[in-house]
């Protein structure tokens, strides 16, 4: 059985075309993946991401807990700040990537991804310290990304800087709103009460925002560059290799950072680097790099129009500016290694 | 813009969602309302080689949406005389116009007695429902 967010009726009312998505039923699109990618672009949409896991973590020794199970520096954030992390194995393999929020000295929130909720509570849950608690809270509440060059406009909000939080309202609903996304445009993600989440749906709706399904968030996400967990990101893939380096603070002592030391320090063999097609072809998760390499990431790019994914490649191989030449079932299609985001706004 | 849903009573159809135009030995080949639907906005047309055949059943090539890839079978065998090169250029006019501008490929037919085994519109019609 599968499971459905608080706004299952309204994505039916829409029309959109519902899809299995990590045991959720979820909305894939609702016009149509190409106007619903280009309207985040140039306007504003929404997506209901209430699928994603909210796990909080309280208590005096919270932060321990936290700075030993991720990979960046949790002593970064105030209350008020958000932070790009990873919950890592013993390999340096990526259990989740997650948003983390702090909620205040002692309180902190963990958005993860759907299909890792359970496996990121149970990690957390069997290492918790004496006078830290972590609880799954993702019944409670529901989440709206709002995302587009205008959205903080049409929600009525003063523009704020990416990775904070603060409590508002929209007409009256209180609302936690994290300058946060998955598309590469300003935008926030807005989480408020589950019995709220009709109502919150219908007023953004009615201030022009459109309706955006999974996948146009995939399409958005990939033209960025951020990696999906379970297709470019993985426990078998270590942090370096997958490029997210930069979400690792080595200084720091958390569960796999030993082996991310000495990845860095020897150079990864192979990396997930992002390419465009320069032959007329699209790639797709699962196809072979011929030399060596798999694409695991792939779509036709909305707004370049052409073939774009994220691939391993031989770290010889990896550098932007190289060739390569993908399987595509059966016939040999070029591309080239290209430098992250894939897409750039214009001036 | 989308079409509407049809299914013109003129043509013959495939239940893998193919359509035939017939005129004397030659026909004109496309996918049907029901399979751009289902696929949705086209972004790329696989087209087979003037000159290469195609087998009745078998796949000749293969269209793709943002999400999706699905081969193209032949409701008919003979040889490739002509690809839509604006359906190569503009994979959408297949959605825009799927009996007309977006039509795929024109074909010589090695094989006259075929198109019996072809259904007719009610009968497409009924697979749908049935599916």
């Amino acid at each position: 059985m599968l499971r459905r967010t608080p706004l299952h009726d309204r994505h039916i009312a829409l029309g959109a075309r519902m899809v299995p998505f990590a045991g959720w039923e979820m909305p894939v699109q609702y016009e149509g993946v190409i106007p619903e990618h280009k309207a985040v672009r140039r306007d504003a949409g929404v997506f209901d991401v209430s699928h994603m896991g909210e796990l909080e973590v309280e208590g005096p020794t919270a932060r321990d807990l936290l700075q030993a199970t991720l990979s960046n520096d949790v002593d970064k954030l105030e209350p008020g700040d958000a932070q790009y992390t990873l919950v890592t194995n013993e390999t340096g393999g990526i259990v989740d990537d997650v948003i983390l929020y702090r909620l205040d000295r002692h309180r902190y929130l963990i958005v993860a991804n759907a299909s890792n909720v359970a496996a990121v509570f149970s990690w957390l849950k069997e290492r918790e310290l004496r006078g830290s608690d972590v609880r799954d809270v993702s019944d409670d509440y529901a989440l709206l990304a709002v995302q587009g060059p205008r959205a903080l406009e049409r929600l009525g909000f003063a523009p704020t800087r990416p990775f904070t939080w603060t409590m508002s309202d929209v007409e009256g609903i209180e609302v936690m709103v994290n300058r946060t996304g998955y598309t590469g445009e300003e935008g926030v993600e807005l989480a408020c009460m589950a019995e709220e989440a009709g109502r919150l749906w219908d007023t953004i709706l009615h201030r022009g925002v459109v309706p955006c399904g999974l996948g146009a968030r995939d399409t958005l996400r990939l033209e960025v560059c951020y990696p999906l967990h379970g297709n470019d990101i993985g426990p078998d893939w270590d942090a370096i290799s997958s490029g997210l380096g930069w979400a690792c603070e080595l200084d720091t002592e958390f569960t796999g950072a030993d082996r991310l030391r000495a990845i860095k320090a020897d150079g990864p063999a192979q990396k997930l680097v992002p390419f465009a097609m320069t032959d007329k072809a699209i790639p797709r998760q699962g196809m072979a790099v011929v030399g060596g390499g798999e694409v695991t990431s792939g779509t036709m790019s909305p707004m370049l129009e052409v073939g774009i994914g994220m691939a391993y490649l031989p770290a010889a191989a990896s550098k932007a500016g190289t060739e390569l030449v993908i399987d595509v079932r059966g016939k040999e299609r070029h591309g080239v290694v290209a430098k992250k985001p894939l897409y750039k706004k214009e001036q | 813009m989308a079409a509407s849903e049809s299914y013109p009573d003129e043509l013959l159809y495939h239940s893998e969602h193919d359509w035939a135009r017939i005129d004397g030995d030659e026909a004109t080949l496309g996918v049907t309302w029901f399979a751009q639907d289902a696929l949705g906005e086209l972004v790329h047309y696989e087209a087979p080689d003037v000159g290469s055949t195609v087998s009745k059943d078998a796949s000749y090539g293969e269209v793709e949406s943002v999400k999706a890839v699905s081969d193209l079978i032949s409701p008919l065998s003979g040889e490739v005389l002509e690809v839509n090169q604006k359906v190569v250029d503009a994979p959408e006019t297949v959605n825009e116009d799927p009996y007309g501008d977006g039509w795929l490929i024109r074909i010589r037919m090695s094989s006259a007695g075929e198109r019996d085994q072809l259904l007719s519109a009610a009968e497409y019609k009924k697979v749908l429902e049935e599916a």
